[in-house]
């Protein structure tokens, strides 16, 4: 028997299913995942972890700054600022992430569908997707607004639908490539069904530009709650909100109090900017291809 | 071994638009022997491969494999594996046509999976024996794609075609991509397999002198048709069809000399392309 | 004879990442005036790098050492104007002429700038002679086919195209790097015969990289075999085949399967074909060859003349005439 000698390679990787995880994003990418991270625990145990009632009112000590035991101080109606901000990363993080988790979902399974099926199908869904593409999704979470009222689920469904078209429309591209290699075709004519194919083996292996894209998207869907809660369409007053922060901080800031609408944005542009910077790195990567 | 044929190919047509990529494409296939389809591109011979493992569907004329006919898609699933235990295909491009994703054995594992279920000690085994058949060792099946070479992942790609123990094997153009050295080792591989196995293959290439190292039968297509047919050292040695004749004419070896013998023996009619 | 073209010890090493990784070690190479070389070699052999170096087409970061002489001119001391001239007298057609060519422009843009980068033509005189070309490659109908966009031609006429291209300069050595590899066998034959009429008219000098060693043979006056980024034989063509002095010549030549005829077994060279970063110390082929001793992995393998030839083989004079038909198995 001819058997090959197998030359050491350098990336020789044992475990077949192990992810590439976070190799290769650089310093930037770690610190922006450390960041990403702090904002996600922050958002589970930020309300049960802030030193005060974030909706306790207080007049006298309203617009007062950092004092003893409040870093941060208090805002406009004497509610402690730094409670207010741990609890407000729940709605705006956990939010932009239920928004970010379904465009995926949905853009994932519109550019599969059609790219697996191509032909009239294609035409059609991807006819539709353009419609929706022309509505920006502030403008859909308003209408979202004044149909079912102003809530956070009807604006983060309403944004959900807006982006999927762009999660769409960048995968189709990737997902018709990958249907017409011929892994797919072997397993085809191996009898597996379609259904299998797609899951476990089209989808893996767009996988990281998935997450390359949803991790912009994220990036967006913050912005653009905090600016629907700002505008009063989103998280409602009196519930501790970044978006509503920065709405009800504006009084403040006129009177030469900006301590509480600065602090919200501060922690915005922070996570936003975090997860660009990942998303970028990530997306660079996914664009080297597999070697 | 019975001597029914594992492959009937009759009447074969396949039209795209209003092109003509094959036209009546016959031959029978018996167990344990191997027909080649040779022609260069354009000529419909990844066509006909396409549609024996059912990536295309015939125009006109029939496919039967071990008696069944699949020039229809299948109904279900069932029907779908059932095929994908007659005829098995490998492709000629070794870097795509493995998920990147997985190691060969998991590869292997999972067509077992999906075709006989069983427990995982028994597909281990079945595992193995495949990698042994295809000179694989354990390290090598354990590798993702990225880290193994060309030959070796079309070792793969052969040990998974292998999996679902098909009667019929076609090779589309599988050696063509690979260095001279590592060609002759997978020719070596597929002839033990074929004497170990009883399996037929079909094999589609360009290139002659693969053609008649494997096969003892051949077809030899230019846009769509088949233009001359039979056994393949015959066909080699003395082609009737002045398009055999050029293609055999074409191919350098030891005091061959390149002339333009296009329009000689095929008359001005063909456009040099 | 007068060698044209003189590589002497060239030694290249790529920045892959943060490393510098060996992808030619101690090449020696010499062409004549008119005289067409083989380079044939397997994947990672170094054939296409070695033509790259003679252009002076190497990527960014490259460290180079030995000597390139070009017609008595230090090829890796050139920059500006005398690389332009260079590049010139070195014409070089690649494997896949659609990612050669920009495929919005139309063959007579294509064709008419390589002309007026060199010379200063007129427009009308650029098209004039790039007519004159493609009827010389044996186009018809050249008017229309400059009028012509790429995708509107096939394989083999674009490569006839990038060839009368590359004759526009009136080079005086072509470097053809895999150039028919991706064309179909009858229209290789037919592109082939063009070329070599060409070369054979203007006394033009070739490099023509395959790794298809009867092709070579059958084109080429001399054959240099290439193996992990060293040259380890140069050989008159018309005897490489038959009396090959290396043990990987010998193997590769007995590796092909015939088409006269129907092996039980083909001779297979045992594991793969190695990159020079990859490759062991002391003779790169050793670990494949049937041959091999422990002087052969312990020591650098001389480069030796021998039989009117080269070989980097230190058992070459004892083992010729017993290669062929694979002791190495």
């Amino acid at each position: 028997m001819t058997a090959e000698v197998l030359t050491p390679v350098t990336d020789l990787v044992t475990t077949p299913t192990r992810r590439r995880g976070l190799r290769g994003v650089g310093v930037i990418g770690y610190i922006s995942a450390g960041v990403i991270a702090f904002a996600l625990v922050l958002a589970i145990v930020g309300p049960f972890i802030r030193p005060y009632d974030p909706n306790l009112i207080n007049f006298s000590y309203a617009n007062v700054g950092p004092i003893a035991g409040h870093p941060l101080g208090f805002d406009g109606q004497g509610r402690d600022l730094l409670s207010r901000l741990m609890v407000g990363a729940r709605t705006c993080v956990l939010g932009a992430m239920f928004v970010a988790l379904l465009s995926i979902f949905i853009g994932t399974s519109l550019a599969v569908i059609t790219a697996w099926f191509g032909g009239k199908t294609d035409t059609s869904i991807s006819g539709v997707l353009d419609v929706v593409f022309a509505f920006p999704g502030i403008l859909l979470a308003i209408v979202a607004a004044a149909v079912f009222g102003p809530s956070l689920l009807s604006a983060g469904l309403a944004l959900a639908i807006a982006y999927s078209p762009y999660i769409a429309r960048v995968l189709r591209g990737a997902a018709i490539k990958e249907r017409a290699q011929a892994y797919i075709a072997a397993m085809e004519v191996q009898g597996f069904g379609v259904w299998r194919l797609c899951a476990r083996h089209l989808v893996p292996n767009i996988s990281s530009l998935i997450v390359a894209q949803g991790t912009i998207l994220f990036g967006y869907a913050m912005v653009d709650l905090a600016a629907i809660s700002f505008l009063g369409l989103g998280v409602q007053s009196p519930t501790a909100d970044w978006g509503v922060m920065i709405s009800e901080g504006k009084i403040g800031l006129l009177q030469g109090y900006p301590l509480e609408s600065f602090s919200a944005v501060l922690c915005i542009v922070i996570v936003v900017s975090a997860v660009s910077f990942l998303g970028e790195r990530l997306s660079e990567r996914s664009k080297q291809g597999r070697s | 071994m019975s001597d029914e044929p594992v492959l009937v190919v009759s009447g074969l047509r396949k039209v795209f638009g209003a092109q003509v990529a094959v036209d009546d494409v016959n031959f029978e296939l018996l167990p344990g022997k191997s027909i080649a389809i040779v022609g260069e591109s354009g000529s419909g011979k990844t066509t006909v491969a396409r549609m024996i493992v059912g990536l295309e569907r015939p125009t006109a004329g029939t496919i039967t494999a071990c008696g069944r006919d699949r020039s229809k898609p299948a109904r279900n699933g069932a029907e779908r594996k059932s095929r994908g235990r007659e005829v098995q295909i490998v492709f000629q491009d070794p870097y795509s046509s493995l998920d990147p994703r997985m190691s060969g054995a998991a590869l292997v594992d999972e067509v077992l999976r999906v075709h006989h279920g069983g427990d995982p000690e028994q597909r281990g085994r079945r595992v193995s024996e495949l990698a042994g058949l295809v000179g694989l060792d354990e390290r090598q099946m354990n590798a993702l794609p990225r880290a193994l070479s060309g030959g070796q992942r079309q070792r793969v790609a052969i040990a998974r075609a292998l999996a679902t123990d098909p009667r019929v094997l076609i090779l589309d153009e599988s050696v063509a991509a690979l260095d001279v050295s590592i060609q002759a080792q997978v020719l070596n591989v597929l002839a033990d397999i074929r004497d170990q196995r009883g399996i037929s293959y079909v094999l589609i290439s360009h290139d002659l002198a693969v053609v008649r190292q494997l096969t003892e039968e051949a077809l030899v297509m230019q846009r769509g048709v088949v233009v001359e047919q039979g056994p393949t050292a015959d066909l080699l040695d003395h082609p009737k069809h002045p398009y055999t004749q050029l293609l055999r004419a074409s191919v350098p070896g030891p005091g061959w000399k390149p002339q333009r013998m296009r329009e000689r023996l095929l008359g001005a009619e063909v456009p040099a392309s | 004879m007068t060698s044209l073209l003189q590589v002497r010890d060239l030694t290249v090493q790529l920045k892959i990442g943060a490393d510098l990784r060996e992808v030619l070690t101690t090449v020696n190479l010499e062409i004549a005036a008119g005289e067409a070389m083989g380079l044939v070699g397997e994947s990672g052999s170094g054939k296409s790098m070695t033509a790259k170096a003679i252009a002076r087409l190497l990527p960014d970061g490259a460290t180079v050492s030995g000597s390139i002489t070009f017609d008595g001119v230090d090829v890796l001391a050139l920059s500006g104007a005398d690389l332009r001239a260079h590049r010139a007298q070195v014409a070089v057609v690649f494997q896949d002429p659609r990612a050669h060519i920009n495929p919005v422009r139309r063959i007579d843009d294509f064709m008419g700038e390589s002309l007026r980068i060199l010379s200063d033509v007129s427009k009308e005189e650029a098209s004039r002679r790039a007519a004159d070309a493609l009827e010389e490659v044996g186009i018809d109908n050249p008017a229309k086919r400059l009028r012509q966009y790429p995708h509107e031609l096939s394989g083999g006429m674009l490569q006839r195209v990038m060839i009368a291209t590359a004759l526009l300069s009136e080079p005086r050595l072509l470097l053809a790097d895999e150039c028919t590899t991706a064309l179909d066998v009858t229209t290789q034959a037919e592109v082939m015969a063009i070329m070599d009429e060409l070369r054979r008219d203007r006394g033009l000098s070739m490099l023509f990289i395959t790794h298809d060693l009867e092709l070579a043979g059958a084109v080429c006056d001399r054959t240099c075999v290439m193996y992990a980024g060293q040259v380890v034989e140069t050989r008159a063509a018309s005897v490489l085949h038959g009396d090959p002095l290396h043990p990987y010549s010998a193997a590769l030549v007995d590796a092909r399967p015939d088409i006269n005829s129907t092996a039980d077994r083909l001779l297979a060279i045992p594991g793969r074909p190695l990159s020079a970063f990859e490759a062991p110390s002391g003779c790169r082929f050793a670990p494949r060859c049937g041959y091999s001793t422990d002087d052969c992995t312990s020591h650098e393998q001389e480069w030796l003349e021998l039989a009117g030839g080269q070989v980097r083989c230190g058992r070459a004079a004892e083992l010729r005439g017993t290669l062929r038909g694979g002791a190495h198995v």
